[in-house]
């Protein structure tokens, strides 16, 4: 378990975290999601004990870590831009952490040659990380980060210098990884898809602070601030309340508690339609539809159509009915 | 380029290949290329301790008068060697402030080469020092390094070729040094006379011949030096991204 109690980091006038407490239970993947200055990273680095923060405590399986150094601290890391040793073999970056603790040749080689094929670097023993994709010196990266036998596994915007592909295949890879390894893992993230689809629980942070923790499920259906619903999926207005564009329901004839919008774009995507439309006051609404509703009401633009909150598919389907 | 070089190899084997071995044997010529090598030797090993250091102060570390401190360091670079002279025989010469006069000795060779070669290897050293990735130095914190292993499992393998082509820099100045060199050392023969100042020594008593004849040893030398660097360069090049 990593406890941080109360953590505050400023550079200068700056507060990259401000009175940060946060628990991360054993054995979770733990996603640290928000926007670039949010303090995400810091909040890693802090853990790593890579920053020093200005107060507060950082708590690693039960003992105080705030003034240990990193190397003291059963982490591995693993960094967006990969932080290869690139004078070194993929088979020495991998065994550099075992090789420092002068442990046996033998025990080295075996396991080296175990990790390499849990990342699927099997083959590549004797290349130089220049000769390796992103991904494949990611996948480095985070054999030698398991090598030392990490309790905590911190990995900072691992698949932000990838492109999407590898970025979604790297990340199926880590989920089933950690359902393997049970490494309780902190993961740094601004993309909110990458988080909900990875972690098991969620901490989003802005501005220094973090605003809601839990599981992905409970911050996209309960958000504790217009902060984390805009985050964690779109949004838009109706009638003054922030909603989700698919928790709003359409009819063709008025119905209670419904205002009065025009249709100016209709999209479709396949399976999906999105709706542009605007209300009396002038206020842009969109609304994410089944491909079947929008067929049913005949959306096209200019038309009339009433919208109202229906959170949930099938109170939607019973407003749908009513109408 | 090649036609000054050749014309001065031509020079020097114009008593023919026994002529020519005969002066670059000969006693004074020996000490004067000894000494030449052996200082420069250890100007280069010197420099590429120092000027490593330096490079690591002026990048890493932060403190007031840093960007002064940093455009000082080519200094020796900018200045006129025989003015490097003039200063270094006013800073350690008879009537030196300090109270230190090294005037015709050995320290004062190895004193005036490492003034004028201190440049070499900060300035090849401090562009890859920059460049120089500080997630890789993370990484081996991380996993356990400590600073010293840190340094030197990681930063050094990295600034190795830098530092080396700075040093062999240094020492192929070193080995052809003059100007800072002729009025401190005294230019004793067999004590303190530095090659060049013995090819120039030769020239004025009209020995042509006899100073085309070191020059042809110490073009050898420089050479030799190049052709090292451009091989460190390539081994560096091989590992690089």
């Amino acid at each position: 378990m990593i406890t941080v109690q109360g953590v505050t980091k400023r550079y200068g006038a700056f507060r990259a975290l401000d009175d940060v407490s946060l628990t991360i239970p054993d054995g979770s993947l733990t996603a640290l999601l928000g926007p670039s200055g949010s303090g995400k990273s810091t909040l890693l680095r802090t853990i790593a004990g890579l920053e020093a923060p200005d107060a507060g405590t950082v708590t690693i399986a039960g003992a105080d870590a705030t003034r240990l150094p990193p190397q003291e601290r059963g982490i591995g890391f693993v960094f967006q831009h990969y932080a290869a040793f690139k004078h070194m073999s993929v088979r020495d970056n991998v065994a550099f952490g075992l090789s420092i603790r002068h442990r046996p040749k033998a025990e080295i080689r075996e396991r080296v040659g175990e990790l390499l094929r849990v990342v699927g670097l099997d083959g590549y023993q004797d290349r130089y990380p220049g000769q390796l994709s992103g991904g494949q010196r990611q996948r480095m990266a985070l054999a030698r980060a398991l090598a030392v036998e990490p309790t905590v596994l911190l990995l900072d915007e691992p698949f932000g210098a990838l492109d999407a592909k590898v970025r979604a295949e790297l990340r199926a890879w880590l989920r089933r990884l950690h359902d393997e390894v049970h490494v309780t893992t902190v993961l740094v993230t601004h993309d909110q898809e990458e988080a909900m689809d990875v972690a098991d629980r969620i901490a989003v942070l802005n501005g220094g602070r973090v605003e809601q923790d839990g599981r992905p499920r409970e911050l996209y259906e309960d958000p504790a601030s217009e902060f984390v619903m805009g985050f964690l999926g779109p949004v838009t207005r109706l009638g003054g309340r922030l909603v989700r564009p698919h928790d709003v329901a359409l009819s063709g004839a008025p119905v209670d508690g419904a205002a009065e919008t025009m249709v100016t774009r209709v999209v479709h995507l396949g399976f999906e339609v999105r709706a542009e439309l605007v209300g009396r006051d002038g206020e842009p609404l969109e609304v994410q539809l089944t491909r079947s509703e929008a067929d049913e009401l005949e959306l096209a633009r200019g038309d009339i159509v009433w919208a109202r909150w229906a959170p949930g598919g099938v109170s939607r389907a019973a407003a749908l009915e009513a109408a | 380029m090649l036609v000054p070089l050749a014309a001065v190899v031509a020079r020097s084997t114009d008593g023919g290949p026994g002529a020519f071995w005969s002066v670059v044997s000969s006693r004074p010529a020996v000490a004067a290329l000894e000494l030449t090598l052996g200082a420069s030797l250890l100007v280069a090993a010197v420099n590429a301790v120092a000027g490593t250091l330096i490079a690591w102060v002026l990048v890493r570390d932060r403190f007031p008068g840093k960007a002064a401190i940093n455009a000082l360091i080519d200094l020796p670079f900018a200045l006129p060697t025989i003015v490097a002279g003039i200063t270094l025989l006013a800073l350690y010469g008879p009537r030196s402030p300090l109270g230190i006069n090294v005037v015709a000795t050995r320290a004062a060779v190895v004193l005036a080469l490492a003034f004028v070669t201190l440049p070499f290897v900060v300035r090849s050293v401090q562009p890859v020092l920059l460049e120089l990735d500080r997630e890789m130095e993370e990484a081996a914190v991380s996993l356990g390094a400590s600073p010293w292993t840190t340094f030197r499992r990681i930063v050094l393998p990295n600034l190795a070729p830098a530092i080396l082509s700075g040093t062999a820099l240094a020492f192929a100045r070193a080995v052809g040094e003059f100007g800072s060199v002729v009025l401190i050392s005294g230019n004793i023969p067999f004590h303190t006379q530095v090659a060049s100042v013995f090819i120039f020594s030769h020239i004025e008593s009209d020995d042509v011949s006899g100073a085309a004849a070191v020059s042809v040893v110490l073009l050898v030398l420089s050479l030799l030096v190049l052709v090292g660097i451009r091989g460190l360069g390539r081994f560096g090049a091989r590992h690089a991204d």
